[in-house]
């Protein structure tokens, strides 16, 4: 610990400290532009200069470190005098077109130049022009209000992980730039308009629609991964303008992935659902809300009555709130159904009766960063979990080893200690290999016969990797998740992660996948793991055709994992209730569309991966006709009589739920599976084997309607990719067009060749209507000449 | 006591060759060293003693600054020759790698004995190919004689030197421009601390001397510091190469001892050019402060003299203008110049640079206001000490100097649109 005095004030502050830190700890604002806690220290815009007593000259209090017994004077005259003069060189070449500007009235620039600029310029010459660059559709450029603190710059090197953009040229010359005619496409781009401190990076899909002193910021949850990122959330006449990031340490930091932050336009999308609607003879008649919900309340009655209760299913998207999926099961249960699931693009489904509470990440976000060794399965990192990604990142920047068993090598723009990228089918058998090295390092004994295994050099490197670590975590991904037999996985994951002493996380899926457990929207458990009425699951309800579904924010034929067997069960049955934000698909085979809000106009509830319970209020209100669901699912329950319906805010929902306040919900959270029994594993198929991975900008009903983000690089067209070998045995061409056949169902794709794709394996992206034809998400597909 | 300490052999023919060195006793101080094991003290000491301060232009202390390396740090360290000078009226270092390279491998590999370093870069001036190349034939030679390389002389010390040539930009002189550029990036100087000795090349500890500096040291170690130390005066040892360029008749680079009359190196250098009189002298390179005649004729050519005169001894580079320059003209050049090669990092020398060679260029051009003059001075007080790096104050120095002696001229140019002269 250092003793310093800094405009007086005596403190102490840890070794290693700098002026800037210390003056934060004693509450001391320095002013200061190219300084940030996230990034490392670059000293390069001079704002924060102070005095140092015995310091011949000014020091930069972000670049200082302290020193026992130093005495720093942050407002003395010569301080005050060093940041004028660098106020006055910042402003010289600067526009000083803040009225035309979106970052006036929230810019460092404009809020310092208050209090350390001039009255007037002294300087008389033309001022600099920069010409502006393309970035792509989310971010918007002014690059002559510039001034070079190189935040973004840094950005790209220390947290998204790709530089995109740097200063080239020299002095007075230099100028940001992306690389000669590419574009900022990380999925994290967007934070750099946070963190330029004037309006040279602006939104681009906000620009010049509000200014920052007519919004009124409420904060939020985001919908959409399974990090439940603090949103705050712009507001003007109603309408949500923008989402920026509310810090929250623990889980998002400040940061935001472009997922978080610009699908509120699909907020405003004109598909927007705006009344009821009931088809009759084949037409939509819109209709007010008592005369839909008769419909609905008549309709399930009736088959109920005729035909059974198990007639009834219920598909819900885990983007929707804990309280919806909480009421939707309660309702479909009253009825006397189990059939409630939310895991719709999962397909093994046959450790159900094993597991032991929520699947869970295991451990919290933030611990994340610390882990000293990770084992990544089954997931496309990058794009399904972004800041988790970062953390991971972090880890690895910090020494940690990360290894990888994927059937996808995409840049994860870190080190990556070792990897098995395998396909599909292959993956339960990689991971035997990694527990049999394991079992050899480690001389343990596994409920698997892995003796038939030979470890392969990268399995064996894995398990040392494992065995070696301290703080260490096996993750399972989405692919995992969505895997044909995931329940091999996650049995193998799981001996792995306690062989070597392993933390097992499921990354998982959506905002509210845990919540959607703890709500008991699964057939085999009600509300936080009590007996329920038991059912079919998501696969089940679909492979056996129901007569009503009752789908909450689910757009079947994109998120279900098999979408050719989704849409014939739908189209087939006599009543399909589809609860939406949006006209879809659904319009072609449901029989009511009941218009309700999304988050944005709902109070609720998401649990994100770590267990952590986030309540929400509506920002807006809900548009048009549209409802809060909790409050139609409550007048359904009415409707029906049904016990325990009388609710009067989503607050009564939950605390039916749970006892309130209750913030942590790690308690009713386990990835273990009870009792694994010797694992058998499902032996590899042949042919061309799909891989069936989520594309970012498709993952949930947003985020189809955001359309900036649809303009990004990741918004493009699925395209079905494989290897250079495969392609040539296929007779294939890179960019040409091929027809991709699956089931009964076939697509016209472009062809790409990646050869990072294992062998015998095409990458066919699902979630996208280009491949919603096509069968299930893994397993054997066709790939032809077109 | 000319040519006393670098350019000793420059007589002989083809004085670069190894032949040449090795002829007047070239690598035995090395070879002394390394055989008889002398103790890194002791040639700190003897660096101490004979008052080396750097060649560059900073003038610090040698052997201080060697004191600095951690000795006992495992892993790797690394020394660096700073051969890239770019100054306006520097051309002493290419010289040396010209006429004398090996006495300069020779110095390094010596204080890479001293400091338990294992390898070196040279970074040379992107401008001076032909230099360059002379330069890295010299490296070759000495490999191929058992100078540099793994075990010399059979010993356990060994040391691999590479050279290194820029692309031009003046900011590479920046020592930790410098360390960027041979790292591969774009070169823009570090802030400090942490400073090069710490985390230097690679973030490894390093030492970056001047090209003079390290050719000074063989001839330190084998006639010991006290030696070299009489060559100059107290405090200001040895000899010092003076590049005299500008209005004399026999511009080139003299090796002279520290404290030599100005009056002798104007003598030497041919004086000023016939039927002209000195009017200024920018005694160090183009960032230090002119002194007007009267003043320099007094001096000494040392550290110690030039500062009590209100300049620097800088790199030695000394610019002789006759009656004939318009200060208002000189300085405006100058200024461009740092306008042009500020790196563009940090704001006071990005910003500050091209406004002050605005307001001179205006001034030179008619368009000058009276309040000009109290701008230079705010803005130049503005720059100074407010940088990442020295280029902030090199490009104030000058300014400041001008304004200081030659104030009048620049009043007489805003009020008459013209020049005095």
């Amino acid at each position: 610990m250092a003793h310093i005095e800094i405009d007086g004030k005596q403190i102490e502050v840890k070794d290693g400290s700098t002026v800037m830190d210390a003056a934060r700890q004693a509450g001391i604002h320095i002013p200061h532009f190219c300084y940030h806690k996230k990034l490392s220290i670059a000293a390069n815009c001079r704002m924060c200069l102070v005095q140092v007593e015995k310091a011949p000259k000014p020091l930069p209090a972000c670049a200082t470190p302290v020193t026992d017994g130093m005495k720093v004077l942050t407002r003395s005259e010569s301080a005050i005098r060093a940041q004028k003069g660098v106020m006055e060189f910042l402003l010289i070449n600067h526009p000083l077109d803040c009225p035309i500007c979106d970052q006036g009235g929230e810019c460092q620039l404009q809020d310092l130049a208050v209090g350390f600029g001039g009255v007037a310029s002294r300087y008389e010459e033309e001022k600099r022009v920069v010409a502006n660059k393309e970035l792509g559709p989310l971010i918007s450029t002014d690059m002559t209000r510039c001034i070079h603190c190189t935040r973004c710059v840094r950005f790209g090197q220390e947290i998204s992980g790709v530089m995109e953009l740097g200063q080239a040229g020299r002095g007075e010359h230099s100028e940001i730039m992306p690389f000669v005619e590419r574009t900022v496409d990380s999925e994290l781009s967007g934070n750099m308009i946070d963190l330029c401190p004037v309006g040279a990076l602006t939104s681009k899909p906000f620009r010049y629609t509000a200014r920052a002193w007519e919004l009124t910021r409420r904060a939020s949850v985001s919908p959409h991964d399974s990090l439940g990122s603090n949103l705050a959330v712009h507001v003007k006449s109603n309408r949500v303008m923008r989402v920026v990031p509310r810090e929250n340490e623990s889980i998002n930091e400040c940061w935001l992935s472009d997922k978080d932050r610009y699908s509120y336009e699909a907020l405003n999308s004109e598909q927007r659902l705006t009344q009821p609607m009931i088809k009759r003879h084949g037409e939509w008649q819109e209709c007010d809300w008592q005369t839909a919900l008769e419909y609905v309340a008549n309709g399930l009655k009736r088959i109920r009555d005729d035909h059974g209760a198990d007639q009834i299913g219920a598909l819900a998207s885990p983007h929707s709130t804990l309280e919806e999926l909480y009421l939707v099961q309660k309702l479909v249960r009253g009825l006397g159904s189990g059939n409630v699931d939310h895991r719709t693009r999962q397909s093994d489904f046959s450790a159900d009766g094993a597991t032991r509470g929520a699947p869970w990440l295991g451990q919290s976000i933030a611990a994340v960063q610390e882990l000293d060794c990770i084992l990544v399965v089954g997931s496309n990192l990058r794009k399904d979990h972004p800041l988790l990604a970062h953390r991971l990142r972090q880890a690895v920047k910090a020494g940690a080893d990360l290894n990888l068993l994927n059937p996808l090598d995409d840049d994860l723009l870190c080190r990556v200690a070792n990897k098995i990228i395998v396909s599909p089918a292959e993956m339960q058998n990689a991971l035997a290999q990694v527990l049999k090295a394991l079992v050899d390092i480690k001389q343990a004994t596994v409920p698997v016969n892995v003796a038939n295994h030979t470890a392969s050099e990268s399995a064996y490197a894995i398990a040392t990797s494992l065995a070696s670590g301290n703080k260490t975590s096996v993750l399972l991904g989405n692919i995992a998740l969505h895997h044909p037999c995931y329940s091999e996985v996650h049995a193998l994951a799981q001996e792995i992660a306690r062989i070597s002493g392993a933390t097992l996380g499921v990354m998982g899926e959506a905002a509210n996948s845990v919540g959607a457990h703890i709500a008991g929207m699964v057939p085999f458990s009600g509300p936080l793991g009590k007996p329920a009425t038991s059912g079919m699951n998501a696969s089940e309800m679909l492979r056996s055709p129901r007569l009503a579904y009752l789908l909450l924010n689910t757009e079947i034929e994109l998120d279900c994992h098999d979408p050719q067997l989704a849409s014939k069960a739908v189209e087939n049955a006599e009543l399909v209730v589809a609860m939406s934000a949006y006209r879809h698909q659904a319009m072609n085979y449901a029989d009511v569309m009941l218009p309700i809000a999304p988050f944005a106009e709902t109070s609720g509830t998401f649990v994100n991966t770590e267990g952590r319970a986030q309540s929400f209020n509506a920002v807006v209100k809900p548009f048009s006709e549209s409802r809060p669901a909790w409050k139609v699912l409550r007048v359904l329950g009415n409707m029906f009589n049904l016990h325990g319906f009388d609710y009067n805010s989503s607050e009564d929902v939950r605390a039916a739920l749970f006892d309130s306040g209750s913030e942590s919900l790690q308690a009713a959270c386990n990835n273990q599976l009870q009792e694994l029994g010797n694992i058998t594993l499902t032996p590899a198929g042949n042919g061309v084997q799909r891989i069936g991975d989520v594309p970012i900008y498709q993952a949930d009903a947003l985020v189809r309607r955001a359309g900036s983000l649809q303009r990004t690089a990741d918004g493009a067209a699925p395209e079905v990719t494989m290897n250079g070998v495969l392609l040539a045995q296929l007779q294939l061409e890179n960019g040409a067009m091929a027809v991709v056949r699956q089931g009964e169902g076939h697509t016209l794709m472009r062809v790409r060749r990646d050869d990072k794709l294992p062998s015998g394996c095409a990458r066919v992206p699902a979630a996208h209507p280009l491949t919603a034809g096509l069968g299930s998400m893994f397993g054997e597909i066709v790939v032809e000449k077109a | 006591m000319a040519n006393e300490v670098i350019f000793h052999s420059i007589h002989q023919p083809e004085s670069w060759k190894l032949s040449s060195y090795l002829s007047t006793g070239g690598y035995e101080t090395l070879k002394k060293v390394v055989m008889e094991k002398m103790s890194p003290e002791e040639i700190i000491n003897q660096v101490k003693i004979s008052a080396l301060r750097g060649r560059g232009g900073a003038g610090f202390p040698t052997g201080l600054k060697w004191s600095f390396m951690p000795r006992h740090f495992q892993g790797d360290k690394y020394i660096v020759c700073n051969t890239d000078e770019g100054e306006p009226g520097t051309f002493k270092d290419r010289d040396i790698i010209r006429y004398n390279p090996h006495q300069l491998i020779e110095g390094m590999a010596i204080a890479a004995y001293t400091m338990g370093v294992k390898v070196g870069y040279n970074y040379i001036h992107g401008e001076i190919w032909e230099s360059y190349e002379r330069f890295e034939e010299a490296l070759e030679e000495a490999r191929v004689a058992g100078f540099l390389g793994d075990n010399l002389f059979g010993s356990d010390f060994s040391f691999n030197l590479h050279a290194h040539h820029g692309y031009g930009a003046y900011i590479c002189g920046e020592e930790t421009a410098l360390l960027e550029s041979i790292e591969g990036r774009k070169g823009q100087p570090r802030f400090k601390p942490p400073f090069p000795a710490s985390f230097g090349l690679y973030g490894k500890p390093t030492t970056i001397n001047n090209t003079e500096t390290f050719a000074s040291i063989p001839y330190i170690i084998r006639n010991g510091g006290q030696k070299f130390l009489e060559l100059g005066k107290p405090n200001n040892g040895g000899t010092k190469i003076f590049s005299v360029s500008g209005h004399v008749n026999k511009p080139g680079n003299f090796e002279i001892g520290m404290g030599t009359p100005f009056s002798e190196l104007l003598e030497m250098a041919g004086g000023v050019r016939n039927g002209h009189k000195l009017k200024a002298v920018i005694p160090g390179g183009s960032s230090v402060p002119v002194l007007p005649a009267e003043i320099i004729m007094d001096c000494t050519m040392d550290y110690d003299s030039l500062s009590k005169a209100g300049s620097m001894l800088g790199a030695g580079s000394v610019i002789v203008m006759d009656e004939t320059v318009c200060m208002v003209k000189a300085l405006e050049r100058l200024s461009y110049f740092y306008f042009e090669e500020s790196c563009g990092q940090c704001t006071p020398c990005r910003e500050g640079t091209g406004w002050l060679y605005r307001i001179v260029h205006r001034i030179e051009h008619g368009k000058g206001k009276p309040e000009d003059l109290a701008l230079l001075d705010s803005v130049t007080s503005n720059i100074m000490g407010r940088t990442i790096c020295a280029l902030g104050d090199a490009a104030a120095m000058p300014v400041q100097g001008m304004l200081k002696h030659y104030r009048n001229e620049f009043e007489y140019h805003i009020e008459h649109k013209k020049c005095m002269v």
